[in-house]
């Protein structure tokens, strides 16, 4: 019987906490096609977390345990992978869509003859297969694609996109896979891990936060957003594009490859809301969201909006505040 | 040192967004096209690294005719010659068909380091420049932050962005792909010295055949992923919108007394 495999990202012996959302995408997916699903891991001295991994409904848990797999590296992953494919022949690999699966994704599709979809949202299943929905011009629009051609199927699967805490729990048997890696590779040779920016400033912790993003325009454009987070006591936080441009310090970025928060208030100004983006804050209580554009995927998480420029709701905030 | 830059011009990110008429693209007609973010750095990346180690930069890119301005923009920066890979069956490409082509493009050139950016503005796939590197049989690096090109020109020293604020740096051999994250650089303008000699600049146009692969194996045809339908997410549900003037005391109002959060 053909499988939906889930493979599982795994770090310094913790398990990546998109696993387990990779984990009921499978199990839905199965359920819908009539296939089994099951789990991969890789690693090296990774025995553990099989065993933590075994108790949700699966066929199997497949562990590839080999000392190359110690740390993450390309080669090491994708001739592991492909190695498994070879073998065992799944239909669809899930994977979370993380900044280590989107690296070698593409690498192990080609090694293992696969179609490659990154960054689903959904699926709907038809008599032609599975049709996946993924985001397209940075979130305004979405597409819906099917994989072609002979092979298997290699998807990504975006942050949220499935629920962890619908996965199903069960027993599953742990099964090791040997595959033969003697002539694999990593491609590179490990340096180091460092912290980016020290993190001087810790918005974690903050209740309320004034956001800024590309729409603000530049560094000097600050004073106005200054005042209003000193009226509301409020700390100041960016999206990627401000830091980028250098209109403020790096410890101040919201999103996947910065800070994540969660205050009482955010309110995001000129923000378009990327899932980078968004993956950061969006498990703040209220939002409140002003951008020019009323397609910005921003409005979709926010409490409150205002389709508007920021330049001119801000003094308003502003005026109405001092007013008390 | 030669260095390779692919290019896409993708959509201007400011542009208004209308479904096509086959429902499976954007309506193209009078929308404004720009250079992709992230090529753009990598595009300036290049530069540098050819400024300082001596070299020459090749900027490609695949598409239609409109195609040739992002080129013509890519020679006035600094690239000495563009190669554009100009024919219908190259439309409807995946990443794996797009990678196809542009790999076979590179390999005809004998480069030594391919530097794009990490994801388009407009497909997204984050995986074309991989597969130019799988093609290529090259070591690549996806997300990369800092490019140091070190003693002898054989090896990069390479810092790539991993989640939660942390970065992986590593050695890479020459030759490599490196896709990089934008806020590596700020790219340069175009000087009008620039501009004027971009004009006496080569651009080659290449097809299928020229590049020893059949229609078949590229565009839609020699894609993996087939591409539906198109459209604008459901309407947002949660957002309360607020209008008018006064749009922005509204707004502080409800945060005083409905939301109770200042």
């Amino acid at each position: 019987m053909a499988k939906v495999y889930a493979v599982l990202q795994q770090r310094e012996g913790k398990i990546h906490r998109m696993a387990w959302e990779t984990v009921a995408a499978a199990q839905q997916l199965a359920a819908s096609t009539g296939e089994k699903a099951a789990a991969v891991l890789l690693g090296s001295g990774i025995a553990g977390l099989a065993a933590e991994v075994a108790g949700c409904d699966l066929e199997s848990v497949r562990v590839i345990d080999h000392p190359l797999l110690a740390d993450y590296t390309p080669g090491g992953y994708v001739a592991a992978l492909a190695g498994l494919v070879a073998l065992e022949s799944p239909s669809t690999l899930l994977f979370p869509h993380t900044y280590q699966t989107i690296e070698y994704m593409p690498r192990l599709a080609l090694a293992a003859g696969a179609g490659i979809v990154p960054e689903a949202l959904s699926f709907e299943t038809d008599s032609g297969g599975t049709i996946w929905k993924r985001p397209i011009l940075e979130g305004k629009m979405h597409a819906r694609v099917r994989a072609k051609g002979a092979g298997p199927t290699i998807v990504s699967l975006q942050s949220g996109a499935f629920s962890a805490d619908s996965r199903k729990p069960g027993q599953a048997p742990v099964a090791t896979v040997a595959v033969d890696l003697q002539a694999a590779a990593p491609w590179r040779e490990i340096l180091g891990v460092q912290q980016v920016g020290g993190e001087t400033v810790d918005l974690s912790k903050a209740e309320i936060i004034v956001a800024i993003g590309r729409g603000i325009g530049g560094a000097d454009k600050m004073g106005p957003v200054e005042e209003l987070a000193r009226l509301l006591k409020a700390d100041i936080g960016a999206s990627r594009p401000v830091i980028d441009s250098g209109w403020l310090p790096r410890d101040r970025q919201i999103g996947s490859s910065g800070q994540t928060v969660s205050p009482k208030l955010y309110l995001a100004f000129g923000i378009s809301g990327a899932i980078q983006h968004l993956v950061g804050m969006k498990g703040s209580t209220c939002i409140v969201a002003v951008n020019k554009d009323a397609g910005a995927p921003i409005f979709k998480v926010a409490n409150y909006g205002i389709v508007g420029d920021l330049h001119e709701v801000i003094p308003a905030m502003v005026a109405a505040l001092k007013e008390g | 040192m030669k260095i390779a830059v692919c290019i896409k011009q993708v959509p201007d990110t400011e542009a208004r967004l209308r479904v096509g008429k086959d429902g499976r693209w954007i309506d193209e007609e009078d929308l404004p096209f720009a250079i992709n973010e992230g090529d753009e750095v990598a595009l300036e990346e290049a530069l540098q690294i050819a400024e300082k180690q001596g070299g020459e930069v090749v900027v490609f890119s695949l598409g239609p005719e409109r195609v040739r301005e992002a080129l013509r923009k890519a020679l006035a920066l600094g690239a000495g010659r563009a190669v554009h890979l100009r024919h219908e069956a190259f439309a409807g490409g995946d990443a794996i068909a797009t990678g196809r082509a542009l790999a076979a493009a590179i390999r005809r050139e004998a480069c030594d380091l391919v530097l794009t950016g990490s994801q388009s503005d407009d497909n997204g796939y984050g995986a074309t420049g991989t597969v130019v590197a799988g093609f290529l049989d090259w070591p690549h690096a996806w997300l990369v932050m800092g490019v140091e090109v070190e003693e002898g020109a054989k090896t990069l020293k390479v810092t790539r962005e991993m989640e939660s604020g942390l970065s992986e740096v590593f050695r890479l051999a020459l030759p490599a792909v490196l896709e990089v994250q934008a806020g590596l650089n700020h790219p340069r303008y175009a000087s009008l010295k620039g501009i004027m000699s971009a004009k006496k600049k080569e651009i080659a146009e290449l097809g299928p055949g020229d590049l020893g692969l059949s229609d078949g194996e590229v565009g839609l045809a020699g894609s993996r992923l087939e591409v539906l339908s198109v459209g604008f997410p459901e309407a947002s549900t949660g957002a309360q919108i607020l209008s008018g003037d006064d749009a922005g005391k509204q707004l502080v109002a409800k945060l005083k007394n409905e939301a109770r959060v200042i």
